[in-house]
Formats: structure tokens, sequence, C-alpha cells
């Protein structure tokens, strides 16, 4: 589904190389995880691939079902199916929650060349699924994520993936700043995404969201690099013994 | 004092242009009035402070540059609303277009007929309101339209009028100069809406004198479109009496010069007065909104909300007063005024002004001006959401606020189609 290739990103304003190296593939189908310190990499990753401004990719290479998705714009990547949940998702005054996501939704379906969906099958499709994640039609009515909670920030986005539908999910600390209850609802969210056609990468800082999203694969990120990949049992020894013993396995 | 030569022969320049209409006795001294006003003052020149940020030569010069017509096929704006409709031609009164004159609850005529009448309330009140207006700031193309308008519409509201008047510009010559004033009278209690829209002329100077009686409410809502050669200067004035309402939105689209003016005074306790515009101007586009609110009453509140999304080297000015003279105790001013810049090379000139001898009294202003929010509009755009659409969203939210002023639903809802229609377009 997704193929990173030795992957070399800068920032563009400033002469600091941020990742160095990445190499990854995620199989249709999987959930990987990636799991590392703060300042690793791991969110420059998910911006790099989702097409945000301000870095610049030195080397290597992307692909998602064999297309170079770093050739394209964000909203070509989200319509072929590349989907990010932020780790810090944005506040937008004056724009309707609801707008926001039927605009979404139907801007995928026409650059995919597919029918939009009518106001009434729209809003029939958005109340099942949000009620699902326990998001009242208030929120939906409230700009987007302005004054929602940390928890239904995050739950606003699991109930845009859930919308929108895409191949190759991308959530990025999603589990921060959640509680436990907060948390199985997200994750309850993500599992019932789950599908053969449909790629996880889940990066977390902590080996908790694991227990409710298992992986099928954990890497282990640091300074710009992937530094290690096994099992779900990584992320228990990353639990247990921090990410020190690693780190300097990897300088050794 | 002596006016200075060049505005003594630019003012003559375009004066020679112009003749005083006809009328009965009454009218014909009011217009020499305000001709006499114009002479005194001077038509307004570049060096003028109230013009320094627009340039009023275009308005002054004896006839108007050509402005193309628009040929648009988008229906025009209010047509589902239930409502009075009266329709000008580069200011002149069409009436096979315009439907019948009557409602209950109001005394509607046309200026030109009540102008040759010996007797008509509107005697006591053309040119009044304008000319309190111009103290303390002097608006001479508002004292050149009372001595010269041709016509206009003067409404009496004696009761809540059942539907809108909804008056519509049309234009047709490329090289027409029109002169509109209009007389606005709400009685004691009264109600009245007053919608206006399209482009009117190539040029087009406006005058509606709004006198609102004690518990009276007026509101106002017009479209400016997107004619985009025209220019033009309107202005409306307003005396506001006890619990007396005053509401007027304004909503423009391109136009090469407009200056819209709007003059508030409250004479009578606890009034309310809200003035708003929002504007989305593209390339060779001036637009100036001039405010003078002048609190004369104790505990008025008065707001307000101007937004101007501007590109490609348009250019937004904004001049707003708040005046609170002594005695106006209790009172609430509210100004703000912004402007989003989706260029470099567009440009937001802002005078937010508070003037204020009251001691118990609150009043705040403020004027930005910035970029789009670039997290934003990634965030739209990594949702599917293509640039120029996420932009346009972004564009309405920064909108919202000016256009959350309209107090009626329908009219709004109307407005907002037409603004989102235009972005549309604009697209395309
Ligand atoms: N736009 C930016 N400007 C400056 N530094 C940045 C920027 N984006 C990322 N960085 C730096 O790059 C490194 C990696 O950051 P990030 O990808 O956010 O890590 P993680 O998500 O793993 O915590 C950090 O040192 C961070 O400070
Ligand atoms: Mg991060």
């Amino acid at each position: 589904m997704l193929t990173i290739k030795n992957l070399h990103v800068k920032l563009e304003d400033e002469d600091k190389q941020i990742l160095k190296g990445v190499d990854l593939e995620v199989e249709a189908g999987k959930v990987h995880a990636i799991m590392g310190p703060n300042g690793s990499g791991k969110s420059t990753l998910s911006y790099v691939l989702s097409g945000r401004d301000g870095y610049e990719v030195t080397d290597g290479s992307a692909t998602m079902e064999g297309e170079d998705i770093l050739e394209m714009e964000p909203e070509e990547r989200a319509a072929a199916g590349l989907f990010l949940a932020f780790q810090y998702p944005v506040e937008i005054p004056g724009v309707g929650n609801m707008t926001f996501l039927r605009t979404a939704l139907n801007s995928q379906r026409k650059a995919r060349g597919e029918e939009e969906l009518s106001a009434a099958d729209f809003l029939k499709m958005i109340r099942e699924k949000a009620k699902a994640l326990k998001i009242d039609a208030d929120m939906l009515k409230r700009p987007v994520n302005v004054g929602f909670s940390g928890g239904e920030k995050k739950r606003n986005e699991i109930l845009q993936m859930a919308v929108l539908e895409p191949k190759m999910c991308i959530l990025d600390e999603t589990d921060s700043g959640l509680d436990v209850d907060a948390m199985k609802l997200v994750a309850d969210g993500v599992n019932a995404l789950r599908d053969e056609g449909r790629s996880f990468l889940v990066i977390t800082h902590y080996q908790r969201l694991l227990d409710h999203i298992v992986p099928d694969v954990v890497h282990i990120m640091a300074n710009g690099r992937i530094i290690k990949t096994g099992g779900p049992e990584l992320a228990l020894e990353v639990e247990k013994n921090g990410y020190a013993d690693l780190l300097t396995e990897e300088v050794a | 004092m002596a006016l200075p030569q060049a505005k003594l022969d630019m003012t003559e320049a375009r004066l020679a242009a112009l003749s005083l209409p006809g009328g009965a006795a009454w009218a014909t001294a009011l217009r020499e009035d305000a001709l006499a006003r114009v002479r005194v003052m001077g038509l307004p020149g570049r060096r003028d402070e109230y013009w320094k940020y627009t340039d009023p030569t275009t308005l002054t010069q004896p006839q108007p540059p050509e402005a193309a017509l628009f040929a648009g096929d988008e229906t025009p704006v209010f047509g589902g609303l239930d409502r009075l409709k009266i329709v000008f031609v580069d200011g002149v009164f069409d009436a096979e277009a315009s439907d019948d004159l009557s409602m209950a609850g109001i005394e509607i005529d046309r200026l030109e007929d009540v102008a040759k009448a010996d007797i008509h309330w509107v005697k006591d009140l053309y040119g009044v309101l304008e000319t309190r207006g111009q103290v303390p700031v002097q608006r001479p193309l508002a004292a050149l339209n009372t001595a010269f308008a041709t016509d206009g519409i003067v409404i009496r509201a004696t009761g809540k009028a059942e539907k809108p008047v909804s008056i519509q510009y049309l234009h047709g010559s490329t090289t027409s100069d029109a002169i509109l004033h209009h007389v606005i009278k709400v009685e004691e209690g009264a109600e009245l809406t007053v919608l206006e829209n399209g482009p009117a002329a190539a040029r087009f100077n406006k005058v509606m004198e709004v006198d609102v009686a004690d518990g009276g409410r007026f509101n106002h809502v017009r479209t400016q479109g997107r004619d985009h050669q025209r220019r033009a200067a309107t202005h409306i004035f307003t005396r506001l009496g006890q619990e007396s309402v005053f509401k007027s939105f304004t909503l423009t689209a391109n136009g090469m010069l407009t200056r819209n003016e709007c003059i508030i005074e409250f004479t009578g306790d606890d009034g309310v007065a809200h003035v708003a515009g929002a504007c989305v101007g593209d390339g060779d586009f001036h637009h100036d909104d001039t405010v003078f609110v002048t609190h004369d009453a104790v505990n008025c509140e008065s707001r307000q909300v101007f937004k101007k999304v501007l590109r490609n080297g348009a250019t937004g000015v904004f001049q707003g007063k708040i005046l609170v003279k002594q005695g106006a105790q209790k009172t609430d001013g509210y100004q703000i005024s912004q402007a989003l810049l989706l260029d470099d090379d567009s440009q937001f000139l802002a005078k937010p002004e508070l003037e204020i001898y009251a001691d118990d009294v609150a009043c705040s202003h403020g004027s930005t001006s910035g970029a789009i929010d670039e997290t934003s509009l990634f965030y739209l755009r990594s949702r599917g959401v293509p640039e120029s659409e996420a932009q346009d969203l972004l564009v309405l939210a920064f909108l919202a606020e000016a256009i959350q002023e309209i107090e009626d639903d329908a009219i709004a809802e109307d407005i907002l189609d037409r603004l989102r229609a235009w972005l549309e377009r604009r697209r395309k």
C-alpha cells in the first residue's frame, strides 16, 4: 500500500535535516505502529506524506499503490486515499463542521469521478457515524474543532476518517491527551474501520494505545530513522525499558 | 475663507455640467441652498484629509469615465423575496419594471413627483439630515446630490410595512451619470426594510436620508455587484429617536471605486445602530467605507463591523469614527474593521477613531489585516478540498461576522448565496 524508500527530508527554510533515510513498507490490510522519543521525526514523516509546505525532500521516494505521492497536491493525495489524523487538529472558526465534512467528501468524490452525495444522504450517513463515536449533533453544527476539548478533537478526526473512508490512514499521536474511556472510543472507531483493503500507520509515544489497536508490525524511530522493527512485543519492550536501551544499541 | 483656485475651478467645471431640476418653490429653494453649500465647501480633492486614502477625481470630474456593462447571466439578488420592487435604469425610474407604489402602512412616492407639489411632508426633511451631517466633517458630494438629484424615492412608514421595499438599480449605458436622493421617514413605532441592489450607472451618486422617530425600526440591506468599472459615492444620513433601531448591511463585490459613507446621529436615548459591510475585491478595485457615529443621547449602542477580502492589488479603506458628546453617558460603541489580504499586492488602509467627551462609556475599536491562515488551509486540503475552494471556505468564514449582522434570515441566506456564487464564478 505505502512504500517509503530512503526518505530524506530537511526543513525548507533552515539547513536542518530531519528525516535521514526512512524505509518503510505498509502492506494492504495491515496495521503498522511507529514509536519513538519526542523529536525523532514522526510528525514530520506524517506531514511530508500528506503534503504540508515547509519541508524539502532531498532524497528517496514515497509511493502509494505504486503512485508517487510526493509529487501530488495535498488534496490529490487525499482523493487518492491518504488520510492523516493530526496530532494537533486545527480549529477553523466560521467553517461549520458539517459543511467541512460534506465539502471534503464531495471534493474527493468529484476528483475520483464519482457522483456527489446529496445533502439528505450525507446527513443520514454522518448521523450514524457520529453516533458511534458519541459525537452529538451540537458538535457537528459547531465550527470545526472550535471550543472542542482535546478528546473531542481527536474523536472528530476519527469521524472524518470514517466519513472519508481512506485506504491509507496515518494517525499521529491520536492517543495523546485522551483519558482511558476516550482512548477506548477512538480505538473502537479505528478498529471498526480495519479492513483488508485499508492500512494504518499508527504513530504513538506510548504503548497503551496499542493494547486497543493491536498492530501487526512495530517500528522504532529515532533521530530521523527507523532503528528497529519487530512485532507487538517490541512495543511492550519499549514500555518496560524505555527507549534508552534501543538508542544505545543504535549507537553501538 | 476662499477656496484654493484649483478646487474652485474643479468645482465649477463639475457644476457647469449639471443643471438644477425644476420643481415647486420649496424644492428649488432647498436645491439652491444645497448648491450654495457646495460652492462654499468646494468638491473633494486629493489633498483633503477625508479623502487621503481615496482619490475622488473620477467622482468629481464633469463626465464619468466610461464603464463597460457586465454581461452576466446571474439572476438579481432578492428575486425570491416577497417585496415591493422599484427599478431605476441609469438613474431613470422604470415604471414598467416597477411594482405599483402602494402598500399598507407606508406611503411611497417619487421625488420627481413630490418636488412639483406645493405641499408634501418631504419638504421638511429633504436635505435636512444631509446638512446636519456636514458638521464636523464636510461631505460636498452629498450636498451636490441634494442640489442636483433628478429623482429618488420618498417613503413614509406609519406602521409596520408588510414587505420590504426593494430598489433595483440597473445599468444600461456605458456613460450614464446618475444622481438619486431618497428620503425615508419612519414614524413612531413604525417598521420598514429597504433593500438595494445593482450597479446603477457608470457613475452613481446616491444619498439616502433616514429619519427614525421614537421606537421606529429601519432595516437596510444592499448589494453592490460585479459591474466592475462602475464608480459610486453613496451616503446614508440617519437621525435616530428614542429607542429606535437602525441596521444597515452592504455586500460589495468589485467596482473600480466605491465610497460608502454612513452618518449616524443618536438624538434620543436607548437607540441602537448597527452598520456592517462585507466586500470582496479583485484587482483594480477600490472600496472605501467611511462611517461617522455621533452619540448625543444616553445609553445608545452603536456597532460597526467591516470585513474586506482583497486580492490582486485591490485596495480597501475604512475610516470609522465614534464621537461621544458630553452627557452621552452609558454609550456602548463598538467598531471592528478587518481585512484578509490574499496576496502581498493588496492593501488595507484603516483609520479608526474615538472621540469621547463623556466619562461613563464603554467604547472599543480594533482594526487588523492579515493573510490567510496556512495551517487551516492545509488542514482543509489534507481532507481533499481543492486549494481554491478551501480558500473560499476561509473567505466565507472571515466574512461571517459581518453577514451575521443581517437580522432577517431569508435575506441573509440570499446574501450568502450571492456571495458563494460570486466566489464560485471567480474560481471557474
Ligand atoms: N517546521 C519546523 N520548524 C523547525 N523545526 C522543526 C519543524 N518541524 C520539525 N522540526 C524539528 O524536527 C524534529 C522532529 O520533529 P517532529 O517530527 O515533530 O518529531 P516527533 O513527532 O517525533 O516528536 C524536532 O527537532 C523538531 O523541532
Ligand atoms: Mg509529533
